[in-house]
């Protein structure tokens, strides 16, 4: 009786708490700090991205963005996005500093009134530009900011690729758990399922066209489906450039009231 | 209704290469409605009157460099005055690696409150576009910043030219029960207009910590309105611009989902000084009732240590005249709600209540907008005065309660 409660417990532990660092975790963990590390050392980069929003009507929106981002030693990316479309929102921009354990900073800069504003950091589930992605989906994401467990190795779209769960370490985040499928040739992310805080699949995003930048894979397109509201949100990557020599001083809050 | 002829220009120069690298702006029309009946025959209760702003900017060497023009201009057929022309930004801008250099014509907005803003300094207020004294003029400048300081940047401003208030004319809404003349405007500086001012302002951003010390120097923009007469039987309001010293602090500190604010003056008037501040809070909860719009709770104190003094147009005896421009806000409490309803339209709500403790009066405010289609905008804003006693600083507008409904298409 004893013997069987206290296996009983064990199991219980494993199942529980998903951190519990048994091989699972850390095959989950291995790979996720393997993807990272392919994906250090590209200093900082520019790119355009278009956002399409259609609805369940099939009806599209258009968002166009400039972002500039920088790696940042130790901790998370800095990041500048300026908007350009529509036009009501021509000029606004968003500074975000990802932190590793530390939240997330953001303030916002709105043109017409030539006004910084810092935003408190715990709408990170809330969708970005009236989109399907997430403030949490789009910036930078930090192996600190997960606990994994990988699942299996499967085949997707002809390509050998892991399987693996993660579960997000930040209370104000609104998924339970993501499901990332991962290949094995390059450590890309091909998709990810989102799972919201009543545990029913919430959306996936598909990435395609993945691009080589050096030695640095970029997809070009993004495709970001709600399974709940039929809505989707497509982000569409152009112009990518690395190593443009940008220093934190392109990322402070100077920088962000000179964003056009 | 005249045109002016600027906005033709504006309008010429700024739609027709609008999809032309450089060039954007909006175009609009406002109409601004009273229920109350005016207190003077000549105002009335319904105004229309276009604007157009067209901006052009355009940046090279890497971003190193940059030259932004922006140009406003509004028409009004009641309100004289209402109907103007700004240049809003005239200005070069050049970045080096330790610091960075802007002349011309500007804009910089110091502040992190909602209701009241103390700290900003820099520009004049454009009044006759608001009340609510957020729109400003363009303030010629030179403006270097330093970032190679160690910790934080400083902010170093010469402003060379004095820009006047704008205030609505005999016609115009809300305005004072005598009318704002600055035909007879005067200033306590000898060179007027030309009189030179500095101010400047540190600023560090640590952990959730936005903190920025400044000062100003130079001919305060907020002027007294001193009654004169200007013929038998004709008073009008005089703005009397005086020398200020203004040492003011901005903070805001962030915590989850509460962001801290602090505002805080020390302004010295006439050989005087006091001092004024708003302090507050907003609350932001996300995603309520399982939607994806935020709603944030704000809330302010308000505080001028000139007690109900500074409310008043006329100073309570034994006091005497008072050496600084009134202020509404000397005793207030703010309570408002911003619904941020995160949808394609950016719709957004922002409403609140300054309910005054020493028995002023309350102002409630309303304001919403949304985008409609790609490329218009509408914005409906709400203002009402209650209980706004005699002799406080806003009695003669207590019956300018207004509704203003703006659509502009944007390029």
């Amino acid at each position: 009786m004893r013997k069987s409660l206290s296996l009983l417990a064990l199991a219980a532990l494993f199942t529980l708490n998903p951190a519990f660092a048994g091989p699972a975790e850390d095959k989950g963990l291995t790979i996720a700090k393997e993807a990272n590390t392919r994906d250090s050392g590209w200093a900082d980069s520019t790119a355009d991205l278009t956002m399409l929003l259609k609805n369940k009507q099939g009806e599209e929106s258009r968002r166009d963005m400039r972002a500039k981002t920088l790696e940042v030693p130790d901790d998370g990316d800095k990041s500048l996005m300026v908007f350009d479309t529509p036009a009501d929102v021509k000029g606004t921009a968003l500074l975000s500093f990802s932190h590793k354990t530390a939240d997330d900073e953001q303030w916002l800069y709105l043109p017409a009134l030539k006004r910084v504003k810092r935003i408190a950091s715990d709408n990170k589930a809330g969708p970005f530009m009236g989109s399907e992605f997430a403030y949490e989906d789009i910036t930078s994401q930090e192996v600190e900011k997960y606990t994994y467990k990988w699942l299996r190795d499967e085949k997707l779209g002809g390509q050998d690729v892991f399987v693996f769960e993660r579960y997000p370490v930040d209370k104000n985040s609104g998924y339970t758990r993501q499901v990332v499928w991962m290949d094995k040739a390059a450590y890309r992310i091909q998709k990810i399922d989102y799972y919201d805080r009543k545990q029913a699949l919430l959306k996936t995003l598909s990435f395609k066209d993945y691009k080589a930048y050096g030695k640095f894979w970029r997809a070009s397109d993004m495709n970001m489906v709600n399974h709940q509201t039929d809505k989707s949100t497509q982000l569409v990557w152009n112009a990518y450039k690395f190593g443009a020599g940008l220093s934190a001083r392109d990322f402070d809050q100077n920088a962000l009231s000179r964003a056009r | 209704m005249r045109i002016p002829f600027i906005l033709a220009a504006v309008l010429l120069g700024g739609v027709t290469p609008a999809l032309a690298d450089g060039w954007s702006g909006r175009v609009g029309v406002d109409y601004l409605h009273f229920w109350n009946a005016p207190l003077n025959p000549e105002q009335y209760s319904n105004y229309l009157s276009p604007f157009a702003e067209a901006e052009y900017n355009a940046e090279w060497d890497d971003g190193k460099q940059q030259f932004n023009f922006t140009g406003f201009v509004r028409g009004d057929s009641r309100d004289d005055n209402h109907q103007h022309a700004d240049i809003r930004e005239l200005e070069y801008l050049l970045v080096a690696s330790d610091y960075s250099l802007r002349a011309g014509v500007s804009k910089v907005f110091w502040g992190v409150t909602e209701a009241e803003h103390l700290v900003d300094i820099v520009n004049q207020t454009d009044l006759v576009e608001n009340p609510d004294e957020k729109t400003k003029l363009g303030q010629p400048m030179l403006n270097l910043t330093l970032n190679n300081l160690g910790s934080g940047t400083l902010d170093l401003f010469v402003l060379p030219y004095f820009r006047e208030r704008t205030y609505p004319d005999a016609s115009g809404r809300p305005r004072t029960r005598l009318v704002v003349d600055d035909d007879y405007a005067t200033f306590e500086a000898s060179n007027g207009h030309k009189h030179v001012d500095f101010a400047a302002r540190w600023s560090v951003s640590e952990s959730g910590l936005d903190l920025g010390l400044s000062y100003f120097n130079g001919t305060g923009r907020n002027p007294r309105l001193l009654p004169q007469q200007i013929a038998p039987g004709q008073f009008v309001l005089a703005p009397h611009y005086e020398l200020l010293q203004q040492l003011g602090i901005d903070a805001s500190y962030v915590d989850d989902s509460i962001l801290w604010k602090l505002e805080a003056v020390g302004r010295e008037q006439l050989d005087a000084w006091y001092f004024a501040s708003s302090v507050g809070f907003e609350y932001t909860l996300s995603g309520v009732f399982g939607s994806a719009a935020d709603i944030g709770l704000l809330s302010e104190f308000m505080y001028d240590n000139r007690g109900l003094n500074a409310t008043r147009v006329i100073p309570l005896p034994p006091v005497k005249a008072i050496g600084a421009p009134p202020n509404y806000y000397q005793n207030d409490l703010l309570f408002g709600l911003r619904i941020g309803f995160n949808d394609v339209q950016s719709s957004q709500i922002l409403m609140g209540i300054i309910a005054d403790l020493q028995g002023q009066g309350q102002i409630y405010n309303l304001e919403a907008e949304r985008r409609l289609g790609e490329t218009w905008k509408v914005n409906l804003q709400f203002r009402s005065y209650a209980n706004i006693p005699v002799n406080n600083v806003l009695y003669t507008q207590r019956d300018d309660n207004y509704m203003r409904a703006s659509l502009a298409w944007y390029f």
